[in-house]
């Protein structure tokens, strides 16, 4: 299944050249430019994005031991979004790649807050850990809102949020060459999430200094999480629903799994922007409202299909 | 009587328990022995109603585990699992206390209290009454669960690798609890085990199980010899007779 | 004589009746400061119209305290809340659909009762189906269901969003406010109405009580004990539902804060009972709105929604038990 993912995603680089000019073949200086510039740099965006926001969320579902985190559990979500207003207010003129780091400044910071507060939760309650980061992400949220309310920001965040892909091109996605040096970071290190998924005395047993990795694997999924915010904005669904569905499919294996879970994640995203922009050429549907409804209907049938067999 | 009639389970491709029909319910000690998954943890799931056979029938004392009340089950049948993770912060009185709920319903008599005291003074629990659950070993915890088990005072009661993480004096006197509630409260126990020794010290009859099947069941000293020790485990264990009884030796 | 004080009023306060009873003293006191303070014109009058909120405090405390903790049991799971089925989501779809049908002055026209018939009933429809088309057949399991539900409020969330994108900016003002949980001047039949669902609701749940904690033990141990658990987990379910469909007809998505209430009433509680917990919960959401709603009035001036205010204060006294000492 992994090989067909692979082979229908390239089918889908090819297709998206279409969407111009197929002349590319013949050497057309401007098509080759729009590839360049624009097609080449979108299509792997969204593979990166699928890839990077599955792989996210597995990680978070391992460490924490519950199937209904995703990456946003941790707060960063909303700092970057705190981020993001702040920008507004204080330098609205900014250019994009600066305030794209500047947001990711934010998060970043929220993370290190994030990881400072969990430090006191004792090991035992590992439930405790999403709870933190819903909480903080709450109590940010809060302030985010109330600012963006007093100062008629609301909509302006809302558009920010909402994931889109229109405006990525060369110049504007590389953040996500971050997010890829995450994804390696995470395959080198899936075994030690593993072993951290298993407990406390389980893995310290095996050599591993259980915070450290837990901080990592925060640190990965933060990183991650802020990169793709901060270039295509919220994606529903690739965090925790796709890493549940590989789960039910092949496993908890995390090493196994992470292939999987890229696939699937990168394969799904590239397909769910062919249709965002094909549906009603040439105006673009936002993704997330594509992936939300597409993502829906597949992903009802990838879990409902299996109830007649036993689990 | 609990009798299973060509009981099946399947998960996926594999077959788990093959057609098994067998009785249990004349002895009061019944180990079943065997290599891990042989079957034999599901075999305890399907009569005590956690899983859905997939072919073949329960019953507990005529009651189709299928269709019976589970309340009346409960307070005929009961099943210690393997693992016993419980989320809630409870203490060991609070566990025990549990295992009266098939009778009371959550109201509990002065019978209950009785049973809930009994069951803890059995297990040597008493010092660790109010002690929450994760604050105690592997060991004592294990005990907490028995006591709970203990205290629903059930005529049939399974046991599912009772021992594990015990130490040695508690192992021993597990084993001769069980011993007890057979030969004194007239219970009927069926206890997973993984030292045969034990199996063989304590039981009345060993059931012995290999990928899903029942290839041996008789008395002691039938199944405690060479040859049908490598049938089930599928290595040489040599038996030595050591003050009348058999002892297996499998250490080296 | 002072060490007696000092040992007797700890042990005093590790009983669960003690603690609820000091709960139970802190919303009175609060909900006396929300009637009777900062009056401009008549006592009376400003009583009445103020008693009519604390009434639907009341109602939402319960209906979204009880929810969210027999939820958590259900599932097993405390980071949860019922919003997770779809049910935020699903309003916010009912309410744009309809503005979408009869545009803004159609559906701010409407009587009011039969809107709340209407979203109540399609609410509680909808989790109805879910739950016996996932729960009720031979393969049931609650992860399913839940996932299936994560899935359906995704769906309906980014179907809203299409569709609001389509209104015009008048229709979808109208649509934001209703989205925006609102407490002050219930309409008093609705409230009545809401009252009446959600204390039939708790008349079953009351009874189910015991058999709710031997859940706290999961599935497997449940059954052993007894418990019927389809039945068990279908009829909590249908209580859950509706409780959550009354509150959130009646004054919007609600749900927010049954996370931050739920968890501090395990931990405030001193027990794992359910006897405890829920009402623990009920009179922390108690707490939450009142105080919540008395920031906006007399310290914010009316600036900001009841929910940003109890994220922010909810949110951060959790944060705040935790770096004090990992609360449990």
């Amino acid at each position: 299944m992994l090989l067909v993912a692979l082979a229908a995603v390239s089918l889908f680089i090819g297709a998206s050249s279409e969407v111009t000019v197929s002349g590319v073949a013949s050497g057309d200086d401007e098509a080759l430019f729009l590839l360049a510039a624009s097609r080449i740099p979108r299509t792997v965006a969204l593979l990166l994005v699928g890839a990077a926001l599955g792989i996210a969320g597995l990680i978070m579902q391992m460490l924490v031991r519950n199937k209904f985190v995703e990456p946003s559990t941790t707060g960063v979500t909303e700092f970057a979004t705190l981020g993001m207003m702040t920008a507004l207010v204080l330098w609205p003129g900014m250019a994009i790649l600066p305030r794209m780091a500047f947001v990711s400044l934010f998060a970043l910071a929220g993370t290190w807050v994030f990881l400072r507060i969990i430090r006191f939760v004792p090991v035992r309650t590992l439930v405790l850990v999403p709870l933190v980061g819903i909480m903080l992400g709450g109590v940010v949220g809060a302030v985010t809102t109330f600012f963006a309310y007093r100062l008629d920001l609301l909509q302006a965040l809302g558009q920010w949020m909402q994931g889109s892909f229109s405006s990525v091109m060369r110049g504007r996605y590389e953040f996500l060459w971050i997010a890829a040096v995450m994804m390696i970071l995470a395959w080198i290190a899936a075994d030690r999430f593993s072993v951290i998924g298993l407990g406390e005395e389980f893995a310290t047993n095996l050599g591993l200094n259980y915070r450290r990795v837990v901080a990592v694997g925060m640190i990965v999924i933060a990183v991650i999480t802020a990169c793709v915010l901060v270039t295509a904005g919220v994606l529903p669904f690739l965090g925790l629903v796709v890493p549940n569905i590989v789960s039910l499919m092949i496993g908890d294996n995390v090493r196994r799994a992470i292939p999987w879970v890229a696939g699937l994640g990168a394969g799904f995203v590239v397909a769910c922007d062919l249709v965002a922009r094909v549906v009603r050429f040439p105006y673009e549907m936002p993704l997330s409202v594509v992936v939300g409804i597409v993502g829906a209907g597949l992903f009802l049938w990838l879990l409902l299909r299996r109830r007649g067999r036993v689990h | 009587m609990i009798v299973l009639t060509g009981a099946t389970k399947r998960y996926g491709g594999s077959t788990v328990l093959d057609d098994v029909t067998t009785s249990f319910g004349e002895e009061g000690v019944v180990s079943l022995i065997g290599p891990n998954g042989a079957g034999k943890s599901t075999l305890f799931g399907l009569v005590g109603r956690l899983i859905a056979a997939d072919a073949g029938s329960v019953s507990v004392d005529d009651m189709d585990v299928s269709s019976a009340p589970s309340g009346d089950l409960a307070r005929t049948l009961a099943v210690l699992r393997q693992d016993n993770q419980i989320a809630a912060r409870l203490t060991v009185q609070d566990l025990v206390e549990f295992g009266r709920f098939p009778h009371s319903r959550g109201r509990l008599t002065s019978v209950d209290r009785e049973k809930i005291d009994e069951a803890i003074a059995y297990l040597s629990l008493e010092d660790l009454r109010t002690r929450f659950l994760d604050e105690l070993s592997g060991g004592q915890r294990q005990r907490a669960f028995i006591a709970m088990v203990l205290a629903q005072d059930t005529k049939y009661v399974l046991l599912d690798e009772p021992l594990n993480n015990l130490d040695l004096r508690h192992m021993t006197e597990i084993m001769k609890l069980i011993r007890r509630m057979a030969d004194e409260l007239g219970k009927r126990v069926i206890v997973v085990l993984h030292d045969i020794n034990f199996a063989a010290t304590y039981s009345d009859r060993i059931v012995a199980m290999r990928e899903g099947r029942i290839i041996a069941d008789a008395s002691r000293d039938e199944i405690m010899r060479p040859e049908v020790l490598r049938e089930v485990y599928d290595t040489d264990v040599e038996v030595r007779q050591i003050d009348g009884r058999p002892v297996a030796l499998y250490y080296a | 004589m002072s060490t007696e004080v000092l040992t007797i009023r700890p042990r005093l306060w590790r009983r669960p009746q003690v603690r609820i009873i000091a709960l139970a003293a802190v919303v009175a006191l609060l909900a006396a400061v929300y009637l009777f303070t900062g009056v401009p014109g008549s006592l009376l009058f400003a009583a009445k119209v103020r008693g009519l909120t604390i009434a639907a405090m009341a109602v939402v405390a319960v209906a979204v305290g009880a929810s969210t903790v027999v939820f958590h049991t259900i599932t097993q799971n405390r980071i949860l809340t019922p919003s997770i089925m779809g049910f935020d989501a699903f309003y916010g779809l009912i309410t744009t659909v309809m503005v979408f049908a009869f545009g803004a002055t159609g559906f701010l026209s409407a009587d009011s009762m039969l809107l709340w018939i209407l979203q109540v009933g399609v609410m509680v429809a909808f989790s109805v189906v879910l739950f016996t088309w996932l729960f009720a057949g031979k393969r049931r399991s609650i992860h399913l269901m839940l996932l299936v539900g994560i899935v359906l409020g995704t769906f309906f969330r980014s179907f809203t969003e299409w569709m609001q994108r389509m209104l015009d900016p008048l229709d979808f003002q109208v649509v934001t406010d209703a989205m925006f949980a609102s407490l002050t001047r219930p309409d008093p039949t609705l409230l009545a109405f809401t009252a009446t669902l959600v204390v039939a609701a708790c008349a079953v749940l009351v009874p189910l009580l015991p058999q709710l904690d031997v859940l706290t033990l999961g599935e497997p141990a449940a059954v052993g004990l007894g418990i019927d658990h389809r039945r068990l987990v279908m009829t909590l379910f249908l209580v859950v539902s509706i409780m959550v469909a009354a509150s959130t007809a009646l004054v919007g998505p609600i749900l927010f804060f049954g996370l931050i209430v739920a968890n501090l009433a395990y931990s405030y509680s001193g027990s794992f009972r359910h006897r405890w917990t829920l009402p623990t919960a009920v009179l922390l959401g108690l707490v939450c709105l009142l105080g919540g709603q008395l920031v906006i009035e007399r310290l914010l001036g009316w600036n900001g929604t009841l929910s940003t205010v109890i994220e922010f204060a909810g949110g951060a006294f959790f944060l705040y038990l935790v770096l004090r000492k990992g609360a449990r």
